[in-house]
């Protein structure tokens, strides 16, 4: 938890009829965060983002920007500024007139308005672009106008909607760069709405996933993928071997599960972890499994057959059958031994961690915080 | 790639010069729009270009004298009648315009941001007045702005009045409002359709940067709608300086505009080359008030910042 919350949100529930975008959410933010809020579409992320811009009342609940009741009040009153998933450039107003759009209402004098608005462009890499017309502006380049209109109000909070969506891959990951010193430069909180798991992973200090309106997990980058809670969460941040296990013995701090192939398993007991009738879900990833190769030996071993190989340049994505598995596992392995090469049907033996897996928890609607 | 194939090719047959263009999308639009154009160039260009040849000559009695003379002109530009009806007219064309759009907007404001579901049946509800026959329209204005009509009896039965305005009718005020009434729909559709294509998180993001729901409107709303603006305005200024069926049934005496002296002309008056010179100062003028509302408006919108 933050130490001094910049965000609280209170229960909050948003119903269109019966439809429920948000479904009782809480969550605190802290100031100076990266935070983002990461999810399929659907799942109630930009609506929750929209709530605390001002842009949508909640049906209950109370969110508290820098401490102060912000419910009800309109977007023009919150200290929040946004960066629109199409980044919203008036296109009647040149680059330097978007930027000081904002700032017209403060009635600064001229010299101080200009300053703020070439400092601004300079923050976003767009020095001397201010006399540019909004349509003659490429996609990164909008993208930065729409932060430097944004950052140049000097905002609590900003907030940015599925900002990266629209670019190519290479530019979206010059920008993630970017957006991450921008964030640190400035040091105000940021709050990422986004479906990409990498760039959250990425961006991110903390991260919450939403799953059908509800917020299945708050953590950090590395707890949430190395430690998901739930099956979707785990699911949704890439690659996961599920293996169905039987609970064999319960302790206060760990449990003890035992699978099909991959014996009896030690694994650390969740926060409010509660199994239904002793059956129970693991989950190990992808790069977590090793291949072994001529006489290597490992503690763990498993054998099985390649039964499909996908070739992706610094990486080959086996999937390996392993006789007593319902499903076959899928494996990640670097191409420096020759993976690549592997024939189909081919005999091999893996290495594993017992340490790398997780317990997963299977609650269909996101756990609750 | 083809094309060198068969210029390096002695037996190869060329094509016919011009073929090239007779394939090419331009000719292919062209013959498309080949029906409307020669309908436009017989039924336009020809008649227009016959008023401005007239305007250059002199009846003389029975017959037409085709020296070349200003003296139409002459006449148009400085006899006070005329001066008196050009001014007339473009103001009452002016004033409608400028009220049809100021009352045109709000709706179509309305039917395009909060619509709902049911735009299209909004936009169609529009359009019923135009459903009865012009004519019709002007005529139950009459009816409603009357001496005995349905506006003074009603304004006498709540007891607002003691006796029928007499001042409703037969002046310029009633060519104002009938026109205005007549015009709507044209105003509202185009402003509605400018509306339409604005994105609607340029409104969220004015809000975002601190606008409130006015000033959002002035800087962005607006701004983005000029175009259907003008348009509206000059839809309706157009045809209505020109018009002669409102002024004469609901104008009277004081409602008489430019295109009852050309009707005149071209009929009792019998001097077809005054009418025609009538015509053409009345097209420039309209023109030029037109450019100039348009500049006007455009200056206006980009000091709204």
């Amino acid at each position: 938890m933050p130490d001094r919350p910049m965000i609280s949100i209170e229960n909050v529930s948003r119903y269109y009829g019966t439809y429920r975008a948000l479904d009782d959410v809480s969550l605190e933010i802290g100031a100076g965060e990266f935070f983002s809020l990461l999810g399929p579409s659907g799942c109630g992320k930009t609506t929750l983002l929209r709530s605390i811009a001002g842009f949508d009342v909640p049906t209950a609940g109370e969110i508290r920007i820098d401490g102060t009741p912000c419910t009800l009040l309109p977007a023009n009153r919150r200290p929040t500024n946004m960066v629109f998933q199409n980044y919203a450039i008036f296109p009647h107003l040149d680059v330097g007139e978007n930027v000081a759009y904002g700032l017209k209402r403060l009635k600064l004098d001229a010299a101080e308005e200009r300053r703020r608005v070439s400092d601004a462009l300079d923050q976003v890499r767009l020095t001397g672009l201010d006399k540019r017309k909004a349509n003659e502006l490429s996609g990164g380049q909008r993208q930065r106008v729409a932060l430097a209109r944004a950052l140049v109000m000097r905002p609590k909070v900003l907030l940015l909607d599925e900002p990266l969506s629209a670019l190519d891959k290479k530019l979206r990951e010059q920008m993630q760069v970017e957006l991450r010193s921008l964030q640190k430069a400035v040091g105000i909180t940021f709050i990422l709405v986004t479906h990409d798991q990498y760039e959250a992973l990425a961006l991110s200090d903390r991260i919450a996933v939403m799953f059908g309106g509800r917020i299945a997990q708050v953590a950090t980058p590395k707890e949430i993928y190395q430690r998901p809670r739930t099956r979707m969460v785990a699911d949704f941040l890439g690659g996961m071997n599920f293996l169905q296990a039987r609970l064999t013995s319960e302790r206060s701090g760990s449990v003890s599960v035992e699978t099909a192939r991959f014996g009896t398993i030690n694994l650390e007991r969740p926060k409010g972890f509660a199994p239904t009738n002793g059956h129970v879900t693991v989950g190990i990833r992808p790069e977590r499994l090793r291949l072994l190769w001529d006489d290597e030996r490992a503690p763990h071993e498993l054998v099985g057959r390649v039964e499909n190989r996908a070739y992706f340049g610094e990486v080959t994505h086996l999937t390996i059958g392993v006789d007593g598995l319902e499903q076959p596992l899928s494996m990640v392995e670097t191409n420096d031994y020759g993976a690549d090469d592997l024939p189909l049907g081919a005999e091999i033996r893996l290495a594993y961690d017992p340490d790398a897996f997780v317990l997963l928890s299977e609650d269909e609607r996101g756990a609750r915080m | 790639m083809s094309s060198a194939a068969i210029a390096s090719s002695p037996e190869a047959v060329k094509p016919a010069p011009g073929s090239r263009w007779m394939r090419s999308e331009e000719a292919r639009g062209l013959a498309m729009i080949s029906p409307t154009l020669i309908y436009a160039l017989a039924l336009l260009l020809v008649p227009v270009t016959l008023v401005v040849a007239y305007s250059f000559w002199t009846q003389n009695y029975l017959e037409i004298d085709r020296t070349f003379t200003f003296e139409n002109y002459r006449q148009a530009l400085t006899e006070p009648i005329y001066r008196d009806l050009f001014i007339r007219s473009l103001w009452i064309s002016l004033v409608t315009s400028a009220v049809t759009v100021g009352f045109s907007y709000p709706v179509a404001w309305f039917i395009s941001f909060h619509g709902g579901a049911h735009k299209n049946l909004w936009l169609f509800l529009v359009t019923i007045p135009c459903w009865t026959s012009y004519l019709l329209r002007v005529m139950s204005w009459k009816v409603i702005l009357g001496y005995g009509g349905v506006l003074n009896t009603g304004l006498m039965s709540v007891g607002l009045i003691d006796e029928p305005i007499t001042s409703l009718l037969y002046n310029a005020n009633a060519v104002v409002i009938t026109l205005v009434h007549s015009w709507a729909a044209f105003a509202i559709l185009p402003i509605y359709v400018s509306l339409q294509k604005i994105d609607r998180s340029l409104i969220e993001a004015a809000r975002d940067l601190g606008d409130g729901p006015m000033r959002a409107f002035l800087r962005v709303t607006l701004p983005l709608s000029m175009a259907g603006v003008v348009s509206a305005f000059l839809i309706v200024m157009i045809p209505t300086v020109g018009d002669y069926v409102t002024p004469k049934l609901v104008g009277g005496k004081d409602g008489v505009m430019i295109a009852t002296a050309i009707q005149a002309q071209f009929g009792k008056g019998a001097n077809w080359p005054l009418g025609a010179a009538l015509s053409v100062t009345t097209m420039v003028l309209v023109s030029l008030v037109a450019a100039a509302v348009v500049l006007a408006l455009r200056f206006a919108v980009r000091r709204i910042r």
